[in-house]
């Protein structure tokens, strides 16, 4: 196999690893993380999709920049839920709001 | 253009009440009774004046499109305003009947919203043009008639409630996919006298798939009518206060399901389509098994309304019976016993809700002597049962007659078996009540003046009467014999 | 009108920087957009059915380059009954603090109605990626509105629905490497010769679907949804069920439409449609079981999400090389059919939850032995509650009977005719819930009940809502052909 589509499988196998773990484990902060990783898997396929032609197809690339973006306030955004949600474990769970 | 607007205009008689009675406040009486009952008028003039040009042959229809390719049409014509009559008269006299019984109950802008939104169904079925409109209006009476069931809230009539949507939601379902095949397979037909051309070489061409389209509207069309074995929802309907149950089985729900059955076999296939697809017979098989067994079932019955009930499954599928038989004759007969049951069959249910308000009777072993306490009940009830049996000359003798005299001509006599059977069978499930109600004593306390409310009183005599005037005056160009004459010759082409 | 299309997501992102900033005109900013916003989504749709796709390139760069939007009579039908729920949804907000959680609704529920437009109108994946971004970020937020205990309703919702962005990136990334453009009807010139690149549309499609699934609730994928819908403000769920769910229906309608199919495409098409049979029986059968008012909705919204799949394994076979003109109107049936659902959806789906916020102000609990007789006390909430149910399962004279209608014949057009019990039952399945918890509305009440005055704003909205769904099937014909204009 070529460089590229080595990196595209092992883009693969990285964004199986985190879904999974993402799906099977309880802890929020550590799905979060794996969330993250998945989409540094995702991320490695694309950038391993671009160097397929010379030069790097810029437009991959600026998808996996607003990827990335994306990733990081969303992960902001969940840390801040995972705060409240701890927060709000000691107080009853009611489950349903007014 | 405002021919076209004609059947709105009908429409719009009972609608119109019925968005503004959802907004009064209970007790709001003379308001909400005004609306009620100048609606009825409207709709009662209306159709009396259609009525004369529909019979000299004028046809007014009016379209909408629903999806690309089907409209929506409302027409009048014969058949139409002839359920259309029996229906705006009888809702006039249901209102009056039901302000009376509801008086100072509370919900009663609820309920009569609710029952003019019925009486809107209703009209929207008579007037239906075409497979589609039918569907839509009539799926529409299932669910504005719940609220009228369930209105006392009980547990029993929760329940009851139930089992009456349980039923008729589930017979939708052949009904719908029945209609979208039908449309899929012939393009979007009209209700037309004896079928439309298409139907014919569709017939023709597709008999298979034909006769199951047919059995799968008439399943969807069978539960209303309460045809054996989906009538089960009927004799519990009977926890319904009992103006609904007047309404219910006289006007609205099972006379729209019969009414069904008649567009289907008539003016959907056609006559000669459907007994060349040879699903007359055991139509026809059925519709006499169900006359049987509500008779039987009528027997075992010490409730009045439970009575009431299964007799009223047993005499609407007279009307199936007339339009399974091919004569002329017979469907002449089965079509005049839509009115004639359902001014019987309303007589009956009035006097019933008077027996139960006034004495707090329900059952028939109660019933001895009341004859003597409430004359002018008693009366109308024996004159509808009289009717009911069959005797002369009420108009009930009449539909029976033709039946009879038409089942001969179509070369099926094992159906005057059935009749006669039946005959006997109403005789010994009503002569006893009218034998206790008047050879019988019993001590029901005495009352100065008018027996009961007049608001209940007057309904039940005036019905009553309209049996004895409608059997008399059978030779009257709009009465509704000859009305069912006139239906029949179309739909025979004659 | 071409230079309108920008302004459907421009203007509420505008509108909802502002209200962050002033809160307190927050309710009448909010009505004032909506109201526009309903009659700028008429005029688009009457304009898509006039002169067909409004086509837009920002700036005036073309595409690849710039950013294009698109306007067909899919996204016209998206826009027009989104914009009617944010306006309904506006009015009841405003009667309650309560059902809005914090004064942060306007401004959250501003920028995911900008969000949802972009979707809508979005001409290339790109732009489609980062509105449904958009959308997930404005929802979550949304959601989160409910305080302490909608926390962690919200961060599930985030994971599982940033998750499904992923394979949705993903499968981008795959078309573009393959095609060269982002745009989806570029690809489509591309891709003219499925025998060569079956293998790619099919992954690219199963990508896509797993990836948007997630975000629609599809069954087996729909854990998240009945707690993130029911623990969220009275007045965010409505938004959530009937709205947010749709634009990844959305997008998966378009990229369906817009692909070529083979055999490997069909069979996919088939498995999903059949997972959408499954979730109609088990999000009916779960709101059966439910004890809360809020949650039967939610499952509820679980089984009707079957049905929009159901469009799949009807559209596809127009998209084979070898397809007639029956297989074409079968489509555009299907199309219309999917559509009108989907719409009648959005509105009786939102009076209903709109009824339950009314039901819960009023007795301050959505367990629904607690609302025992609510029939007397709250008459408009209880009455729009029944007649959405009945919208919802597709009876006369209802929006989505017009849709069943049409799926119906579809469905007998192309003769795959097992697709017939769901459409069926799952009607009388959402009978059967809505009357179950009628039963209990129409019940004696228990003496001592507690009973607050609902707004008048409140109910009239939820109630003007479930009749619009419930009457609008008789003059729905012209607007259901208007929904296939430019798709295929």
């Amino acid at each position: 196999m070529t460089r590229p589509e080595w990196f595209v499988a092992l883009g693969l196998l990285v964004f199986a690893l985190g879904s999974v773990r993402l799906l099977f484990v309880r802890d929020t902060v550590t799905r979060l993380v794996a969330l993250n990783i998945a989409g540094a898997g995702v991320f490695l396929v694309l950038i391993a999709l671009a160097a397929r032609t010379d030069p790097p197809d810029p437009v991959l690339h600026a998808l996996v920049l607003t990827g990335i973006v994306i990733a990081v306030s969303v992960t902001g955004l969940g840390l801040v839920l995972i705060r409240r949600s701890d927060d709000g474990a000691d107080e009853s769970r009611d489950g349903d709001a007014p | 253009m405002s021919a076209s607007l004609i059947p709105f205009a009908v429409l719009a008689t009972s609608l119109i009440p019925a968005v503004v009675i959802f907004f009064l406040p209970d007790d709001a009486t003379r308001i909400r009774t005004t609306l009620n009952l100048g609606g009825a008028a409207a709709k009662v003039a209306l159709v009396a004046a259609l009525i004369p040009a529909a019979v000299d042959g004028e046809r007014f229809e009016w379209r909408s499109a629903f999806v690309p390719g089907v409209d929506l049409v409302l027409r009048v014509e014969p058949f139409a305003l002839y359920f259309l009559a029996l229906s705006s008269v009888l809702w006039l006299v249901t209102t009056i009947y039901a302000v009376g019984y509801f008086r100072d109950t509370p919900g009663r802008s609820r309920f009569f919203g609710f029952f003019s939104l019925c009486v809107v169904a209703t009209t929207g079925i008579a007037l239906a043009g075409n497979p589609v409109t039918f569907v839509i209006f009539y799926e529409l009476l299932t669910l504005v008639t719940y609220p009228l069931v369930v209105h006392e809230r009980s547990a029993a009539a929760i329940a009851g409630a139930r089992t009456y949507l349980v039923h008729t939601l589930i017979g939708g379902v052949p009904l719908l996919i029945g209609v979208v095949w039908l449309t899929e397979r012939v393009g979007s037909i009209d209700f037309a006298d004896r079928g439309s051309d298409a139907m014919t070489q569709f017939a023709a061409r597709e008999p298979v798939t034909a006769t199951a389209i047919f059995v799968l509207i008439l399943a969807g069309l069978a539960v209303k009518a309460a045809l054996i074995p989906v009538h089960g929802w009927l004799p519990r309907a009977m926890v319904a206060p009992a103006p609904v149950s007047a309404l219910l089985h006289a006007v609205a729900v099972v006379k729209a399901g019969v009414f069904g059955i008649v567009l289907l076999v008539d003016y959907t296939y056609g006559v000669d389509v459907a007994e060349r697809l040879g699903v007359l017979t055991p139509l026809a098989v059925l519709a006499s098994a169900t006359i049987v067994y509500g008779s039987v079932m009528a027997l075992r019955q010490d409730g009045i309304k439970a009575r009431l009930a299964y007799s009223t499954v047993s005499q609407v599928a007279y009307v199936t019976l007339g339009v399974a038989v091919v004569s002329a004759t017979a469907t002449t007969g089965g079509i005049a016993h839509i009115v004639n049951q359902g001014l019987m069959k309303i007589t009956m249910f009035f006097c019933a809700g008077l027996f139960a308000v006034v004495l707090g009777i329900t059952r028939i072993s109660d019933l001895d002597g009341v004859g003597r306490r409430m004359p002018v009940t008693s009366a109308a009830f024996t004159v509808a049962a009289v009717g009911m049996i069959g005797i002369p000359p009420m108009a009930g003798f009449l539909s029976k007659w033709y039946l009879a005299v038409g089942s001969v001509e179509a070369g099926q006599p094992w159906v005057l078996g059935v009749l006669v059977a039946s005959s006997l069978l109403n005789a010994a499930y009503f002569f006893p009540i009218v034998h206790r109600l008047w050879w019988k004593t019993g001590d029901h306390g005495r009352v100065a003046g008018i027996e009961a409310p007049p608001s209940l009183l007057v309904p039940a005599a005036v019905t009553a009467v309209a049996t004895v005037v409608v059997g008399l005056v059978a030779g009257w160009i709009y009465s509704p014999l000859n009305l069912a004459r006139i239906i029949t010759e179309g739909i025979y082409g004659l | 009108m071409t230079s309108l299309l920008p302004a459907f997501v421009v203007v509420p992102a505008l509108v909802a920087t502002l209200v962050a900033m002033i809160p307190r005109i927050g309710a009448v900013a909010a009505g004032a957009t909506a109201l526009a916003g309903v009659v700028a989504a008429v005029a688009l749709t009457l304009r898509v059915s006039a002169d067909g796709p409004v086509d837009v390139a920002l700036g005036g760069w073309a595409e690849p380059v710039g950013i294009a939007l698109r306007a067909d009579g899919l996204s016209a039908a998206f826009v027009l009954f989104t914009a009617v729920v944010v306006l309904v949804v506006t009015v009841f907000a405003s009667g309650s603090s309560a059902a809005r959680g914090t004064p942060f609704f306007w401004a959250l529920s501003l920028a995911l109605w900008s969000g949802l437009n972009a979707v809508y109108v979005a001409a290339d994946l790109f732009n489609t990626y980062v509105a449904l971004e958009l959308v997930t970020v404005a929802a979550v937020g949304c959601v989160a509105l409910g305080g302490r205990s909608a926390a962690a309703p919200a961060l599930r919702y985030l994971l599982v629905a940033v998750a499904g962005s992923l394979w949705f990136l993903l499968a981008v990334g795959l078309l573009y490497a393959r095609t060269g453009t982002l745009s989806l009807r570029l690809a489509l010139d591309v891709l003219r010769d499925p025998t060569d690149d079956g293998a790619l549309v099919a992954t690219v499609l199963i990508l896509a679907t797993v990836g948007l699934a997630l975000k629609s609730a599809l069954v087996p994928l729909h854990a998240w949804l009945p707690p993130a819908h029911a623990g969220a403000p009275a007045a965010v769920s409505p938004l959530m069920s009937a709205v947010v769910i749709k634009a990844s229906i959305f997008v998966l309608y378009r990229l369906w439409t817009s692909l070529p199919a083979d055999a490997a495409t069909t069979s996919l098409a088939v498995l999903v449609g059949a997972v959408g049979s499954v979730a109609v029986l088990w999000g009916s059968l779960a709101a059966l079981r439910q004890a809360r008012l809020k949650r039967v909705v939610a499952y509820s919204t679980v089984a009707q999400v079957g049905y929009f799949v159901l469009l799949l394994p009807l559209v596809v076979p127009a998209l084979r090389p070898e397809a007639d003109d029956a297989a074409r109107a079968v489509a555009e049936l299907a199309v219309q059919g999917t559509v009108a659902m989907v719409a009648a959806h959005a509105l009786a789906k939102s009076a209903m939850f709109m009824a339950a916020g009314c039901l819960l102000h009023a007795r301050g609990t959505d367990e629904i032995a607690a609302l025992r007789g609510a029939v007397v006390t709250n008459p408009g909430a209880v009455l729009a509650f029944g007649v959405a149910g009945v919208a919802l399962a597709g009876l006369p004279p209802a929006l989505a009977f017009s849709g069943k209608w049409q799926l119906l014949t579809a469905v007998l057009e192309s003769g795959q005719w097992w697709w017939l019990i769901a459409l069926l039952g799952g009607g009388l399945l959402t009978a059967a819930y809505t009357v179950r918890v009628l039963a209990v509305f129409v019940a004696e009440r228990e003496t001592g009940t507690e009973n607050t005055p609902v707004p008048v704003r409140m109910t009239a909205a939820t109630l003007v809502t479930a009749v619009a769904a419930g009457i609008a099937g008789v003059a729905s014909a012209g607007w259901l052909a208007t929904t296939t204009v430019g798709v295929f």
